[in-house]
């Protein structure tokens, strides 16, 4: 009982440390720059407290539930046995067709479940003057990041190396933006931080790390990261395509 | 005072919905097995759910509304200097808060000593974890400063956005093999639930006081921004870790 409150005290302290920073800066600004005492201090300390125990959870959720659950889903479905490829023969990328299922399914369901991606898309819609559909913005995001999340593990499965895949991919955005409708690039832009959600990050990461580990021949640190990259860029790819298809249709049935 | 809170947790709850029904749909029909320690990963579940609603639901009602009014004030009326000041901590002090950014360094660093890049005791890891998180940090406080400089000066966003691309590529060429991975990775994680609604409070208090500035492409931009040069800080550090590295062995 002790051990565990002591530990909850470390925990607590470390997060405190954390949120720290943030809280010197706005408070130092509002005392000394602007020269006015914190408005409603009492809500101030209340949100603080809320900050510091729900940070502590969430990390305490994230060695619990999160990196667990992507790490035993790498193993179990890279594992030889599950494949059905025992006696020690060599696994080639094509054996790993449960992993690039799962990792398309993952970054599907969280993109278009994500409520920044519906602001985003009806944001966009009437930038564009109905020509953008809410809907098939969403799902064209949506498939975007699934693709690209598979690409990305298809990557840490070869063991090639990632920056090939993300300097072309921005070549490719650069390209995109250059002929896209001007009013969609900054949104587009914009919807890079759409799939990576606070809740999704860990569970990508360590699926990715999982995968770097059981494949045999890969490196954690050297071929594990970059799932994040790949969901981030997909997007941007994904509505400045979508918003360039649409004006081609738009302007061929007029 | 329940009622929002309540309303965070359905927004996280709603976070892990997907990820959950998929994981459990794997388990049943293609793994065709239990899923193991059930118990405990229900409990961090909602560790996880409950931890992240409390967070977001202090941070509006805290932190937030100082953090506009401070960002909106001083866009207005602060000297230059201050306003940098604003700027790079505003940026630095949400980013070391942000929760993905923890999680994404603290694996880092496990997998970093597995490997035996850095030593197996927790207080190295501990370092190397830090030590990343700070370099993302004062990444996106740089940002925040040059992001702010440029809209006050009124240069087009794109040449931040090719020129810090740019500083990525040719760092690739030189940074430790080890360290490109977690870099790239570091672009996406900032733009979290902290980062985002204060430092867009900034660019568009900032980008709406200024006549011939347009709130929506300067307040965003500075977004866009602030996820390129955590990859160019992060494969400084580990040049930067390395040469000590080096230099102490």
């Amino acid at each position: 009982m002790i051990g565990f409150l002591v530990d909850a005290a470390m925990l607590l302290l470390g997060v405190a440390v954390d949120v720290a920073p943030i809280v010197i800066v706005l408070f130092a600004f509002q005392r000394f720059v602007v020269g006015r005492p914190i408005p409603n201090p009492r809500a101030v300390v209340v949100g603080l407290v809320y900050v510091t125990v729900g940070l502590g959870l969430f990390l305490i959720g994230l060695e619990k539930a999160l990196f667990p659950l992507g790490r035993s889903m790498a193993q179990q479905l890279s594992d030889p046995a599950f494949l059905g490829v025992s006696g020690g023969g060599a696994l080639g990328w094509e054996h790993y067709a449960w992993v690039y299922l799962f990792a398309a399914a993952i970054g599907f369901s969280t993109t278009i479940a994500e409520p920044s991606l519906l602001a985003v898309s009806i944001k966009a819609n009437e930038v564009s003057g109905g020509a953008i559909g809410v809907t098939g913005l969403r799902v064209a995001v949506a498939i975007g990041v699934a693709i690209g999340v598979t690409i990305g593990v298809l990557r840490i499965v070869t063991g090639t190396p990632l920056h090939y895949y993300i300097i072309a991919g921005y070549a490719l955005v650069l390209i995109q933006t250059t002929m896209a409708p001007r009013g969609i690039v900054a949104l587009a832009y914009d919807s890079g931080g759409v799939t990576t959600s606070t809740v999704t990050v860990p569970i990508v990461t360590a699926l990715g790390l999982g995968l770097a580990s059981s494949v045999p021949g890969r490196s954690p640190t050297l071929d594990g990261f970059g799932l994040i990259a790949f969901a981030s860029l997909c997007p941007i790819m994904a509505v400045l395509a979508y918003a360039q298809a649409s004006r081609w249709r738009a302007s061929r049935r007029g | 005072m329940l009622q929002p809170l309540l309303r965070t947790m359905r927004d996280s709850a709603r976070d892990l919905t997907p990820i959950i029904l998929v994981i459990a749909t794997f388990q049943v029909l293609v793994l065709r097995q239990p899923i193991p320690d059930f118990l405990d990963l229900m409990v961090g579940c909602a560790c996880v759910v409950v931890g992240l609603a409390l967070f977001v639901h202090g941070l509006e009602a805290g932190l937030f509304p100082i953090g506009s009014m401070l960002a909106d004030g001083l866009a207005r009326k602060a000297s230059l200097p201050w306003l940098l000041v604003f700027a790079f901590g505003l940026g630095f002090g949400t980013t070391v808060a942000e929760p993905a950014l923890i999680a994404v360094t603290e694996e880092a660093a496990r997998v970093a000593a597995e490997e035996g890049i850095v030593g197996r005791g927790t207080e190295e890891q501990d370092a190397y974890a830090l030590g990343l998180r700070l370099s993302v940090a004062v990444a996106v406080g740089f940002a925040g400063l040059v992001g702010v400089y440029r809209i006050l000066r009124g240069w087009p966003i794109h040449y931040l956005i090719i020129g810090g691309y740019t500083a990525i590529v040719v760092l690739t060429w030189f940074a430790p093999p080890a360290i490109i991975g977690i870099a790239y990775d570091s672009g996406g994680v900032t733009t979290g639930t902290v980062t985002v609604p204060l430092i867009t409070a900034l660019g568009i208090g900032l980008a709406s006081s200024i006549r011939g500035r347009n709130p929506l492409t300067d307040g965003f931009g500075l977004i866009a921004f602030a996820s390129l040069t955590p990859m160019a800080a992060v494969m400084l550090y580990g040049l930067l870790a390395g040469a000590i590295g080096r230099g102490l062995g």
